[in-house]
Order: structure tokens, then sequence, then C-alpha cells
């Protein structure tokens, strides 16, 4: 920290992360919300378990190697210099700046005193906001295949899309030096593509190879209606969910950076999006209002009034508006929700009736084809507009984005999720047994319940029995 | 002696680099990090089969299919 004002804007920094991921939580607390309201009662623990676990796996595994992912591969293979990876002194697990440090000399090369003075305070914030995304990323594929995938299948599939996949496609085209950024000119401030559409593809990919649930579709292939269990649960899980994304938000920009950092004029500071061009907290409060209410509306006309759907709406209109929110008019913020909803809700239909794809909470839709769809309209919307700071970037472009959507959402997303499950259910690991699922995959802990409630209830009635032909309780307390 | 690299606060706050103990040990921890993970798949796969198992067992025993599919 080479002067006070050095010092306040990296400490002002680390909280302002510090406080993102505290507000990110919530998306997760939403998530599983959501997934146990749909969830019938016979599932309900196994789901919020399944949920739930994924939160110290992909902790674990983001700390040990998803951080120098994200770092070392931003020239992606085979793009620039071979491999092509990058030196990442601060994200090693082995690091000194992976734990408590206050910023004094380096002790490892290739590691500046600058360098230490801002990770000592960074890095644990910056990783864990990133962590609240591969969190996120993870979890979206968790509703879709609710109440029929194993456990321990779907942990494996959390660990590769929430501390491999999403942040690989975070170091291409989420990293302000990304291959993706500079060839492609690709622009996804807020993460249509690298946390959403890649999210859904995976979770399209897991449901292929996982099957729908039992009784989903009649005999000759008509889907069914399998109504959430609880729907104000679903809703208070879903606005939890829109809460948590303002953190979410928030945790996309650099809070505070000096122009001259960012190659632009004059001594003034900025908040800027991932790739260091500028924009504003005010902008971002904006779009994402405007992009939630056009989704919404969109979500209730189109499913003509159905909570769900409308409820999820809002959620696919942020996610489709996300790619450009940083730039867009609030109002073409509005109408971009409006129509990522509409497609991401025939897109599901038509999906669901022709490829017999179950997916119980709408995860592919709302997240996968809306993302997709954001980041093909932020192309045509945003064309032209420099992707970087620097010199020496490609401009973005209607192809860029759709180069970068269809690695986001197949290469990265679909393709490896792919491979993972149709092994997993070649070993006969995707899936709990069919007699299981009909019984209900909480059978055992349904059954241990009844049992001490039968205990209780027997207990009560002893004690009643003595109490009425005037003995003394066996419990004088 | 300390198991930090910290004997006294009355220093140049700035001046010090990690201060969580047993500094050096991080290459073991990270080791024992990636087993413990990996370990805990390994546990959990064994342990959920064997919950089915026992779960399958006692569905065939009670007729819990019948039942449902009369």
């Amino acid at each position: 920290m080479g002067t006070q004002l050095d010092a306040l804007t990296i400490i002002f920094t680390e909280f302002y992360y510090w406080l993102t991921v505290a507000l990110m939580f919530l998306i997760h607390v939403g998530f599983c919300m959501y997934e146990v309201a749909v969830s019938r009662n016979k599932n309900v623990i196994h789901t919020l378990l399944k949920n739930t676990m994924l939160i110290p796996l992909v902790t674990i595994t983001f700390y040990l190697f998803g951080w120098w992912i994200y770092f070392a591969f931003p020239n992606g293979p085979f793009i620039f210099n071979g491999l092509g990876l990058v030196d990442a002194p601060n994200a090693v697990p082995w690091s000194e700046l992976m734990g408590t440090h206050l910023g004094g000399a380096p002790e490892t090369a290739g590691v500046t005193a600058d360098d230490n003075a801002f990770w000592a305070r960074i890095n644990g914030v910056f990783w864990a906001a990133f962590l609240l995304f591969s969190w996120t990323a993870a979890s979206i594929v968790s509703g879709a295949v609710i109440e029929r995938i194993r456990s321990s299948a779907f942990w494996i599939i959390a660990v590769m899309v929430g501390s491999v996949t999403w942040i690989i496609d975070a170091s291409w085209g989420w990293h302000w030096d990304g291959w993706m950024v500079k060839l492609l000119g690709y622009h996804d401030a807020y993460a249509s593509g690298v946390i959403h559409a890649i999210a859904g593809g995976a979770a399209l990919a897991v449901l292929i190879n996982l099957g729908p649930r039992i009784g989903k579709f009649a005999a000759d292939g008509t889907p069914r209606d399998i109504p959430p269990r609880n729907p104000w649960l679903v809703t208070i899980g879903l606005f939890l969910i829109y809460t948590g994304f303002w953190g979410f938000y928030v945790a996309c920009n650099v809070p505070i950076i000096s122009a001259g950092d960012i190659g632009a004029e004059g001594v003034t500071f900025t908040a800027t999006n991932i790739y260091l061009t500028p924009t504003t907290l005010s902008a971002i409060t904006f779009n994402f209002l405007l992009s939630l209410s056009g989704g919404f509306l969109a979500g209730y006309m189109v499913s003509r009034g159905d909570a769900f759907w409308s409820f999820s709406g809002a959620l696919a209109g942020v996610i489709t508006a996300s790619a450009g929110n940083d730039l867009y008019h609030p109002l073409q913020a509005f109408f971009i929700g409006g129509v990522g909803v509409v497609i991401a809700y025939k897109m599901h239909f038509w999906v669901e009736r022709r490829f017999k794809v179950d997916d119980a909470v709408g995860a592919v839709a709302v997240h996968g084809y809306a993302g997709f769809a954001g980041l093909v309209i932020s192309g045509f919307m945003l064309w032209g507009h420099p992707s970087s700071a620097f010199e020496g970037y490609a401009a973005i472009t209607p192809w860029g984005q759709f180069a970068g959507a269809v690695i986001m959402f197949f290469v990265l997303g679909f393709a490896p999720a792919w491979v993972v499950s149709k092994a997993l259910k070649n070993c006969g690991m995707l899936r709990v047994p069919r007699e299981i699922e009909i019984a209900g995959l909480d059978f055992k802990e349904t059954r241990q319940r009844e049992e001490a409630e039968r205990m209780i209830a027997e207990a009560e009635a002893s004690e009643a029995a003595a109490l009425s032909s005037g003995g003394s309780s066996s419990n004088q307390s | 002696m300390s198991t930090t690299i910290v004997e006294s606060w009355a220093v140049e706050i700035a001046d010090l680099g990690p201060i969580y103990p047993f500094v050096g040990s991080e290459g073991l921890l990270v080791v024992l990090g990636v087993v413990a993970w990996i370990g805990w798949h390994i546990w959990q796969m064994r342990m959920e089969r064997q919950e089915e198992e026992e779960t399958l067992q006692k569905i065939r025993e009670e007729k819990i299919c019948d039942d449902i599919a009369e």
C-alpha cells in the first residue's frame, strides 16, 4: 500500500466484496427452499441434503484448485503459447496469500511488494465472491435433477461444474485478459453465459442421461404435471434468490479503480465491470429491476397467470439481460428480459414434449436458454462497443457473442456433464433404484421418524393412563 | 516462543507477512486437504450403497411396492 489513498481503496474493496458474499449466501438459501418446495413429501430430506452438501464440497475444491484455474487459464488451450498457463502465485493453495496475511515482504518468486499488499487483503474476499458463484452454478443443476439422482453422483457433478468447468469459462470469458475477450470481443458482464448458460447446459446433459421421474410421462409420451408441494415456499425461495442477486450483481463489479489504471484520461475514480470497462452501481440497479420486471410481466403473460412461471420469469428476465446490463438503457433491459422469458418458456415445453426431458424446476429454461438468448441478443445490442478498456481487443459482435454462447452452453456446459453423467450411468451410479424412488428417497428417515413418534405416543399414553387412574406420574419434575 | 511469526504487535504491521501458525506447512496441509476431499467421496459412496441395500431389503420385506400398486 503505497499511499493512504491506496490503503483506503484496498480496504474499501475488501469490505465491499465481503458484503457481497453475505448477500449471495441468500441465493443458496433460496435455491434450497425452492427445491424442497418442489419436492414431494417422500423426497424432502434427500433433496435438502443433496443441495446443501455441495457447499462444503465445492468450497474445499474451489480452494484446492478452482481459484488457481481462474488465474492460470485465460490464454485458453493452444490459442496463445501452447497450453499457455499463466503463473498464479496468489491462487495456488499452498500460497501464503491463501491465508491470514498482512501484506508484508513477499517470499514467493515473481510476487512484488505491491502484489502482496493487494492480495493479502483481497484474495480471501475475491475468492469467496467467486466461490458463491460456484455454489450457484452447481445449485442450478441440483434443482433440475431432484427426486431420482443419487447424491454421490450429483456431488461429483457439482464439483465438476462448481470448481472446474464454470471457472474455466470465467478464465476464458469473464477475465479482463481472457482469450474470448481478446479474440471474440466476448462480453458477459453479469454472467448470462458464464454462470447461467453453462449450468443450464450441464443440467440438460445430466437430465438426458438421468431420465425422467417415474410417472412424469404417460405411456403415449404426454408429459404430466408434478405440481410443487408448497407454492408459498417456492415463492419465498425465488424471492430470496432475487435478493441474493443484488450481491451477485455488485460482486461482478470492481467497486473502485483509478481512471489511469484502466488506460483512461483524468484522475477520477470509477466502478467497472469484470473487464475493467466503466459502469456504475446506479446503472446496474436500474437495469436489474427493469429486467426483473420485464421478465415478471412476460412470465405472467406467456404462462397465462401461472405463479411458478411468473416468479421464474422474473429470474429469467434478469438472466437474459445480464450480459449487457452494465450498458443497456433500463427500458431496453425491460424488453430484453421479457423476450428472454418467452424464449425460455417456449423452449422448456418444446424440449419436454419432444425429447422427454424432465426438468423439475425449469432450470435449463430459466438459466440455460435465457442465458444463451441473452448473449445472442447482447451481440446485436452492443455491436461495435469496445469489449475491453485496453487496446488490441476485439469489439463486441453478434458472431462473437453467439460463439461465446455456444462455448458456454455446449462446450463447457453440456459436453463435460454429458460425459461424466454417462460414465456414472454406465457404472450404475447415477440414479437411485426404482423401488426406492417409488417408496421415497426419504424412506429410511420416514420410518425412523414414525418409530420415534410411535414410541413417544406410547410413553404419553402410558403417562396419561397413570394420571387418569389416580396414580403418581412417572415424571415428577 | 510462538507458533506464529508474531512475537509482539509493537512492529510495523505492513511489514508482517503470513500470521497463521506453522508457516511452512502449507504443502502438507494441501496434501491432507486433497486426501480428506477424495476420501470423503469414497466413504460417502460406500455408505450410500450400504444404506440403499438395507432400504431395498426393507422395501421388499414389507412389500411396499405391492402396497402402492394396489
